[in-house]
């Protein structure tokens, strides 16, 4: 079992380049702990982007942008110096 | 509120040619995308590096990378690579390329690069078609598909490609979906560090064209069957690694070690000139 | 930046006189250019020149390698020049039609190289061991598209040696594939050959550019007066980006714009066409005076030479014109001529190439064909009949 006590998870944010979705939707479906959802917005491209559902679910897999075909999402880790 | 950040990856990219012209949930970017990965972890010199591709969908691949690249007549980029290669060995060359390029037309120069093991890497983005000129069959279309050539069904068998590429003396083989991002970039990483003729296959997802012909229309639905059907064969029998429609076999399936032929010809070289 | 040296070493036995086949001339003219890199095919009467290599090459640091057909020799070929190093092939009938679609990529990516075309007698098969002088069309229009070739024909052994070294000053010049249209009999015949001492073979090479590398480099952006880009080649920072496709000046695909195709395919032919007087190159005999002229090419100017100053001696004002490019076709120098002659014999070993662009030059001077096929080039003999046949 993870001892949350003494191992600290990072939190993740992901960083979805709006203009670049053509709207495959292979990260919302294939993300594992299911972060994201389409938003509302649509784009040049005539699609709805992903948006965040709730970031604190991701785990920072990398999955989302490892299968993006066109750049338009990625995930990192967040910079907590003044707290997460 | 998130500033907007580039992606990591866009110093891999020729910025001012994207968005790409690939459809939407294409795997042909998947496949760019784990490629600029392993660039990146592996922190390649991007000033030696040359990516060769021939002509289909992902032949467009060598106008978005930003490295030394060349877009070569259809079937060619193997001999193209072999060409630089010898020519300057201290550069690293990689072919990516799609089915019916390195095994149709380009069957010929595939078996012989990989006969001499070649110093290249090749990729091939297996999509089972024809995608670029709307939609006919190809080496790889497996038994039974629907294709705008095989209207009624198509009755060849397809290439055991991981097969071949072993049977011709390759000296890394592999074979993944693009489904299976992380495994690829390891792939990759791993051919780009190996001496002589490294071969990954890429099953590729034709959403568009392929899948449509064959009830698998989103990339949602054929990501789905690569992630569902697909099993890890490492080091199994290459010939038993045929792709089915209930089983796509992935893994490692070839990783030896072979003098290749750059390495062979300057000892030649050295040679000819102790005699002299 | 290649690891192949290209510096001046021995290239043969430099600075002497050899007794030497034209295979062996052109492979050793060569090297005297600074090539240092063959792929090739076997293929009679052209395959010395790759035996030649195979020995060669090892010898100096240069690459030989063996393809597995001639499409990919000539893939691998601008795979080569494309890395920096002065590329070669070189192949006879049945190779040239394989290589015709590479040929038109390293036209359209402006790719220095030397294709030999060693012609025997075709179509098809054809007579592998016969000379022939039938592919001399099929180098100016092989491709598919519209552009500009250059193509030299080598009468002697001599020529074989001097003319391959011009196709590569040719080609780095002008960044264009250049054509050696040799044939069997100059091919396969021994004759002395002067090799010149190193410092005094001219060698050109490509402009290089002169910009430091940044994201506006322009691969294809050519220079004004000869509408020859300068080439950067991989390994050098320039991240270049080169394909078959139709493209801008940056090497990206246009495949829209019919202003980026008639900009791109227009400066293609005009590269050669503007540069013509500097690339064209033609040996005259006995010309000034002659009101009877024999334009002849390749073995066949041969026997011309000796059919003109046999009828010389008979009181017969005949004169050579020999074309050393034949492509671009020296049509001023033949129009020129014309003007001033009664009639003009054209002897080929084919069933009429070249005399269809002397007809062309000529306008209303009438033009004699004389075509022979098969193992026997033309003898003077046969030249000197048609020579006399012209009425005064």
């Amino acid at each position: 079992m993870l001892d949350t006590a003494k191992v600290k998870l990072s939190k993740a944010e992901v960083h979805v380049i709006k203009e670049r979705c053509k709207g495959c939707r292979l990260c919302i479906e294939f993300c594992p702990k299911e972060v994201l959802e389409e938003s509302d917005e649509i784009n040049e491209h005539g699609v709805h982007p992903p948006r965040v559902k709730d970031e604190s679910r991701c785990t920072l897999c990398g999955f989302c942008s490892a299968v993006c075909p066109d750049f338009a999402i990625f995930a990192r880790e967040k910079n907590c110096q003044r707290g997460c | 509120m998130m500033e907007e950040l580039p992606h990591p990856y866009e110093k891999f990219l020729r910025m001012d040619r994207i968005p790409h012209i690939w459809c939407e949930g294409c795997g042909n970017g998947i496949i760019l995308n784990c490629f600029a990965r392993a660039l990146s972890e592996l922190n390649i010199d991007l000033n030696k590096l040359v990516v060769v591709s021939g002509i289909g969908c992902i032949g467009r691949v060598s106008g978005y990378i930003n490295t030394d690249s060349f877009h070569t007549t259809h079937g060619r980029p193997i001999a193209f690579a072999t060409g630089v290669k010898l020519a300057n060995p201290e550069l690293k060359v990689v072919v990516i390329s799609g089915d019916g390029d390195l095994f149709a037309i380009g069957g010929n120069h595939f078996i012989h690069a990989a006969r001499r093991n070649m110093d290249i890497q090749v990729i091939c983005a297996n999509n089972f078609i024809y995608g670029m000129t709307g939609g006919q069959s190809g080496p790889t279309t497996p038994l039974d598909s629907l294709t705008t050539t095989t209207p009624y069904g198509n009755i060849e068998e397809a290439f055991n490609l991981v097969h071949l590429a072993a049977a011709c003396g390759a000296v890394y083989v592999a074979r993944w979906t693009t489904f299976h991002t992380r495994w690829l970039t390891e792939s990759i990483k791993k051919a780009l560090q190996k001496e002589g003729f490294s071969f990954i296959e890429v099953v590729s997802q034709c959403p568009e064209i392929f899948g449509r012909y064959n009830k698998m229309e989103t990339a949602i639905k054929m990501m789905q069957w690569f992630k569902e059907t697909s099993t890890l064969q490492h080091l199994s029998d290459p010939a038993e690694a045929e792709i089915r429609p209930h089983n796509i076999m992935v893994g490692e399936f070839v990783d030896i070690e072979k003098p290749s032929y750059g390495r062979l010809l300057r000892e030649l070289a050295a040679r000819v000139a102790e005699k002299k | 930046m290649a690891a192949i040296s290209v510096a001046k070493t021995e290239v043969g036995r430099l600075g002497r006189r050899l007794f030497m086949s034209g295979d062996v001339a052109c492979a050793e003219g060569a090297l005297a250019a600074g090539c240092r890199f063959f792929a090739g095919y076997p293929i009679t009467p052209a395959t010395e020149i790759a035996e030649h290599m195979a020995r060669r090459l090892p010898e100096i640091g240069g690459v030989y390698i063996q393809m597995e057909d001639e499409i990919a020799s000539m893939a691998a070929v601008i795979g080569a020049s494309y890395a920096g190093v002065k590329a070669m092939t070189a192949t006879s009938g049945p190779g040239f039609s394989l290589m015709m679609e590479n040929i038109g990529l390293a036209l359209m990516t402006e790719t220095p190289c030397v294709i030999v075309n060693v012609m025997r007698g075709g179509p098809s098969t054809g007579q592998p061991t016969m000379p022939g002088q039938q592919d001399i069309m099929q180098a100016r229009w092989g491709s598919h598209g519209d552009y500009e070739i250059i193509a030299l024909a080598p009468s002697s052994v001599q020529e074989m040696f001097n003319l391959t070294v011009e196709a590569f000053n040719l080609a780095e010049t002008y960044r264009v594939p250049v054509f050696v249209l040799a044939d069997e009999i100059v091919g396969h015949m021994w004759e002395r050959v002067n090799i010149p001492e190193a410092e005094s073979i001219k060698i050109v090479n490509r402009k290089k550019p002169t910009v430091p590398p940044s994201d506006e480099f322009a691969p294809f952006k050519p220079d004004e007066e000869d509408l020859v880009p300068p080439m950067a080649v991989f390994g050098e920072g320039y991240h270049i980006h080169a394909t078959g496709l139709t493209h801008d000046e940056r090497g990206y695909p246009q495949t829209e714009s019919a202003e980026a195709q008639t900009k791109l395919v227009q400066r293609l032919c005009n590269k050669i066409r503007k540069n013509k007087e500097k690339i064209i190159r033609v040996e005259n005999a006995m010309l000034e005076d002659a009101e009877v002229a024999v334009v002849a090419y390749g073995i066949t100017a041969r026997a011309a030479l000796s059919a003109v100053r046999k009828a010389r001696t008979t009181g017969i004002k005949a004169g050579l014109l020999r074309p050393v490019t034949l492509w671009p076709f020296p049509e001023e120098q033949v129009a020129q001529m014309a003007r001033r002659v009664k009639a003009i014999v054209v002897p080929e070993m084919n069933c009429g190439q070249i005399v269809r662009e002397v007809e062309r030059a000529a306008k209303e001077t009438p033009v004699i064909f004389l075509p022979k096929l098969g193992e026997e080039p033309h003898k003077p003999d046969e030249i000197l009949d048609a020579i006399r046949s012209i009425k005064k």
